[in-house]
């Protein structure tokens, strides 16, 4: 019998730790209970996994501290009556059941803190097989095979990067990953490095043979202090073993292993201004051509990818590049994870075979909405990317496939809003995080954005002009054009994909000084319905600014030329009988 | 807030291990303000004195980056999420919410000295959205009423 509890970020804020306490509390014994990652189940979060001796899963959803005596007597006297209600349905279970793991592949199974747990797993026998089996050569060739491409976000193939550094010049090379996973909204990174640290590990040191580089680092983004907790003692265990440092596993190969934390500037995630915050300096990109694989870190050879490229690294040495490739469309090969979020019913970590659909993910995996109101767009890529409306759910998840609809694969965010998410304040949002992280370099990103937001600004205030429209998008394609980063190339992309896609919101808000969505406070005024009112006097007492008068029992009313328009009126009444319009 | 007088030999040790190492100013930033709470204006040009970097480029580079603070912060840093999904589900209410308890706003310190308040861009919890973290807690599923009660509790926990 064991007792496994998920403790990723997400358990953790959910009430893990105190859960685990609770049950150390109940005299169960200590040597039976221990902890794992995030098993990607986050909205049912916290978990409580328990394995019986022939090892049969017993999985326990939304666990308290409360239940913890009903968790003793289950373990100890087999009382499956006490735990019952905790088990998870068989709907979630398919949550799981339908995903297709290889990146996350020991996420949520094992034990993040014990190299033992990743070596029982068979860690580090494909870093032992390419050591002393394959030439750096023939570790690229696999790759190759594969398909494999970048999973931060622009796709590139794994292999012609790995190449072009290894045939760059110079024996003191630097192997990096980009831990900085900057698009609000995605999480997958962090979670394999909380859940399955010497997995990165392994994929690090074998990207660092392949390329003849005898430094790796790690940037991790500040934000994620777990994440750099469990690094940082994954690298003293590999250390341990003689994993990392000098004559890896008695070859003539040797890698040593930093890791460096950013400061919070979303720039960074964008290799070169990764290499300029990794020296010490502002986060400013820049000029490519040199590319990092012939001057990158301290002007070295350096290439960079991203945490999930890495994690998929061991297992396409151990399975073969062909079985990698086996899956997925002619352009997008293996499996990709997404952080579906937002107004979807399972919230969560996805990883499936390229090639399914959104509404595959979004549905079928993540369950649809969890409010009443339909589905009305999703949001991929982050600050980067775009918004791909309800009309094209059906669409392929591959690389052309999402990039023909303005928005990109991007590094997995996935954002599902409904019909209560304004599109325009949507595009406003993104510009408002990407004027707030431009690094001012160039002024058509740094000004230009500014621009953007503020006309923005403006529309959703009601206060929008005839040719705004012609005039934002005159604005986006200038910007892409003088942008010298990525960041200021794809910043234009979520006002371009809303204004394609949702065109008739930005009219409304323009023409008719109207929020569709409801979510402009400017544009939207509240009033009560006598009807539904039971005059509970809720609202009244929760108005800031006294604006709702009515006697008990009697129908409320609103004063509108008092109202400042805060919403709480509309989120307390029990009754829906406060409306907004 | 009155600003403490800064004990600079707090400094030591971390300025012996990286001063000479190339490349490591943010770390060094990074620890000062682990142990000040923020970049106090005496520890930086004690950096620049032992890195040989000019306070300038010190001050660009602890400008540049938002997890830099040149205030002291309160006994309680609220960063309050407002990534997408968190934007998606509502975080501007619990935003508004924080404002009028406490009567701050983004990136000020109330007048007690007990909490700051900084909006920063994904907790990375994004499931449990509208998500803030204070101090090392992390708390999720957020609304305006379990907002209050969470302000409440650590108001009453300071006393
Ligand atoms: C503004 C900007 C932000 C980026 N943020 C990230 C990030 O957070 N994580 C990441 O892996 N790549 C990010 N990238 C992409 C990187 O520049 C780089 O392409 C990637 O790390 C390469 O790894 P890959 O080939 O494995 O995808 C960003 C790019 C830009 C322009
Ligand atoms: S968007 Fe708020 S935690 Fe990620």
């Amino acid at each position: 019998m064991r007792i496994v509890i998920g403790q990723g970020s997400c358990g953790i804020a959910a009430g893990a730790e105190k859960v685990r306490k609770a049950l150390l509390n109940t005299g169960i014994d200590p040597a039976l209970i221990s902890i794992t990652g995030c098993i990607g189940m986050c909205y049912l979060e916290p978990i409580v996994d328990i394995y019986d001796d022939s090892d049969n899963l017993t999985r326990l959803v939304k666990v308290s501290e409360a239940d913890a005596e009903a968790i003793k007597s289950y373990v100890e006297n087999g009382d499956s009556a006490a735990i019952e209600k905790l088990i998870v349905s068989d709907e979630d279970s398919e949550f799981l059941n339908k995903q297709t793991r290889i990146a996350l592949r020991n996420c949520g199974i094992i034990n993040p803190e014990k190299i033992e747990a990743y070596i029982e797993k068979g860690g580090y026998t494909a870093l032992k097989s390419c050591l002393t089996e394959k030439t750096p050569e023939d570790v690229i060739e696999i790759i190759k095979t594969s398909g494999l491409a970048g999973r931060g976000g622009a796709g590139f193939p794994t292999w012609f990067k790995w190449n072009a550094a290894r045939q760059s010049a110079g024996d003191d090379k630097y192997l990096i990953c980009n831990a900085d996973e900057g698009d609000p909204g995605a999480f997958m990174d962090r979670a394999v490095i909380e859940s399955d640290p010497h997995n990165l590990i392994e994929g690090m040191l074998i990207g660092a043979y392949a390329i003849g580089a005898k430094h790796a680092v790690v940037y991790v983004r500040a934000e994620y202090p777990l994440a750099i907790k469990r690094l940082t003692n994954a690298i003293k265990q590999a250390k341990e073993q003689g994993i990392i440092g000098e004559n890896i596993f008695g070859t003539d190969f040797s890698c040593d292993f930093m890791i460096k934390a950013g400061a919070g500037a979303f720039v960074c995630g964008e290799e070169t201004a990764l290499i300029e915050s990794l020296e010490g300096h502002r986060g400013m990109p820049r000029l490519k051509p040199p590319f990092p694989a012939q001057s990158g870190f301290w002007r070295k050879p350096s290439n960079i990818n991203n945490v999930e490229t890495f994690a998929n690294v061991a297992w396409i040495v151990n399975n073969g590049g062909e079985a990698f490739a086996a899956m997925g469309t002619e352009g997008s090969k293996g499996t990709k994870v997404f952080a579906v979020t937002g107004k979807v019913k399972r919230s969560g970590l996805v990883e499936i075979p390229m090639g399914k659909t959104l509404r595959d993910v979004i549905f079928d995996i993540g369950g649809g909405m969890k409010t009443d109101k339909p589905f009305k767009a999703v949001q991929m890529g982050g600050p980067s990317g775009g918004c791909i409306p309800a009309s094209l759910i059906d669409t392929v998840i591959d690389y052309k496939a999402l990039g023909a609809t303005g928005a990109i694969m991007g590094s997995g965010g996935m954002v599902v809003m409904d019909e209560s998410t304004c599109m325009v304040g949507m595009a406003k949002f993104f510009l408002d995080f990407t004027a707030k992280e431009s690094c001012g370099k160039c002024i058509h990103c740094r000004i230009g954005t500014k621009r953007m937001l503020e006309m923005l600004d403006r529309i959703t205030k009601g206060e929008g002009k005839e040719g705004d429209i012609e005039l934002l998008e005159e604005l986006c394609y200038s910007i892409k054009d003088g942008a010298l980063c990525g960041l200021g190339q794809t910043a234009p992309n979520p006002v371009l994909t809303t204004i394609k896609y949702f065109r008739d919101e930005y009219e409304a808000h323009i023409n008719e000084k109207k929020c569709p969505a409801g979510e402009c406070s400017d544009l939207i005024e509240y009033s009560i319905d006598a009807d539904a009112c039971r005059g509970c006097t809720l609202c009244a007492r929760n108005c800031p600014v006294e604006a709702i008068s009515g006697s008990v029992k009697q129908p409320h009313v609103i004063n509108t030329d008092k109202c400042i328009k805060c919403g709480k009126c509309y989120s307390v009444c029990k009754f829906g009988a406060v409306k907004k319009a | 807030m009155e600003k403490q007088k800064v004990d600079l030999s707090l400094l030591d040790g971390v300025l012996t291990e990286y001063a000479s190492v190339k490349g490591s100013l943010i770390t060094i930033l990074q620890h000062t303000q682990d142990i000040y709470g923020y970049l106090p204006k005496e520890a930086i040009e004690l950096i620049s004195e032992k890195t040989g970097i000019a306070t300038s480029e010190i001050m660009g580079v602890g400008t540049f980056y938002t997890q830099f603070r040149f205030e002291p912060v309160g006994k309680y840093l609220i960063m309050l999420c407002q990534g997408t999904a968190c934007h998606v589900n509502s975080s501007e209410l619990i935003l508004q919410t924080i404002k009028d308890e406490l009567h701050i706003e983004d990136g000020q310190t109330t007048e007690d000295g007990l909490f700051s308040l900084k909006c920063v861009a994904c907790l990375g919890c994004c499931s449990l959205s509208p998500v803030m973290m204070i101090n090392d807690d992390t708390y999720g599923s957020l609304t305006p009423d379990k907002t209050k009660k969470i302000l409440k509790e650590l108001r009453e926990a300071a006393v």
